[in-house]
């Protein structure tokens, strides 16, 4: 059985491809002299903290684009993330990177500004799913390659739009996890779930996007 | 090990986070199973793509409005 819907064009593509960096090591955005930089603007250098802001801005965005779903959620609560990171910087005691303490802080506006919106959609605080329907639907060889048979726009479509069609409780914990590259404790902690939680829903995350991707990257899909 | 429990630790193995013992049974596994390979190698490779991914630049009136909002934030409060 596989999918026949309409891609959609999305206005918006928070999504893109680059050279590959490493997997799995958790936060690697933060460059080694991040810590310089917050303690240069804790004490009271301005440029400091803008040159932060330049550092993160495209992904904070990317972040809350990806959880919001909508481009107005995304900029107010990118904006009001680095506005209280700036107001709240004296009370970060650098025990984690400051990357991770942000997205926490902009996770959590994007997450409030999803749930004003759609209230009975999303609840994080849901137990952790059976396994009943775990079992992977449409089995078949990809190409060795997939990526490549798509252009880079349309391919930033299939992912964002691939990442937007997942239940807001699994795109949350995927996009924490697999995007921003936050480890499991930090996703489970930026939440407020437990580490079972996050790994029980990024497990179906990863799944859902495997079969939604099947349909683009299956052997002799025409492009 | 069957292809259930496979599936329940797909993530576990993709992440590195399974003991010898549990990951040298579920490669035991993959050696006779099709399926189940092809499930792993394709969500292994989704997760690559998606952690590969880099933001596109801000739009520049997004960015234009943070920094005029930032900069009237830095005026009334310095740290």
């Amino acid at each position: 059985m596989t999918g026949t819907g309409q891609k959609r064009t999305l206005v918006n593509t928070p999504i893109a491809l680059s050279t590959p960096n490493p997997h799995r090591l958790p936060s690697t955005v933060a460059r080694a002299d991040e810590h310089l930089l917050v303690a240069a603007a804790k004490a009271g250098d301005a440029a400091a903290f803008e040159e932060l802001v330049n550092r993160y801005e495209r992904k904070i965005f990317r972040l809350t684009m990806n959880i919001t779903g909508n481009r107005e959620d995304a900029e107010d609560a990118m904006q009001d993330a680095f506005l209280k990171s700036y107001t709240h910087l004296q009370s970060f005691q650098g025990d984690s990177r400051f990357y991770t303490w942000l997205v926490r802080i902009a996770a959590n506006e994007a997450l409030m500004r999803l749930r004003k919106r759609r209230p009975n959609q999303f609840s994080l605080d849901e137990p952790v799913e059976g396994e009943d329907d775990l079992m992977p639907r449409e089995i078949e060889d990809w190409d060795p390659t997939p990526e490549q048979r798509y252009a880079q726009t349309e391919m930033h479509e299939i992912l964002n739009e691939a990442v937007a069609k997942l239940e807001p409780d699994f795109r949350t914990v995927f996009v924490l996890r697999d995007v921003e590259q936050l480890s499991t404790e930090e996703t489970a902690q930026a939440l407020g779930i437990s580490v079972p939680a996050v790994k029980s829903r990024l497990l179906r995350a990863r799944l859902k996007l495997r079969q939604k991707l099947n349909r683009y990257f299956r052997r002799g899909e025409s492009n | 090990m069957n292809c259930k429990s496979v599936i329940r630790e797909l993530s576990n193995y993709i992440d590195g986070d399974l003991d010898l013992a549990m990951k040298q049974e579920l490669e035991r596994h993959l050696g006779h199973c099709e399926d189940c390979t092809m499930i792993v190698d394709q969500t292994k490779k989704t997760v690559e793509i998606f952690c590969d991914s880099e933001p596109v630049d801000l739009p520049t009136d997004v960015h234009s409005r943070l920094h005029e909002a930032l900069h009237r934030r830095m005026k009334e409060k310095p740290n």
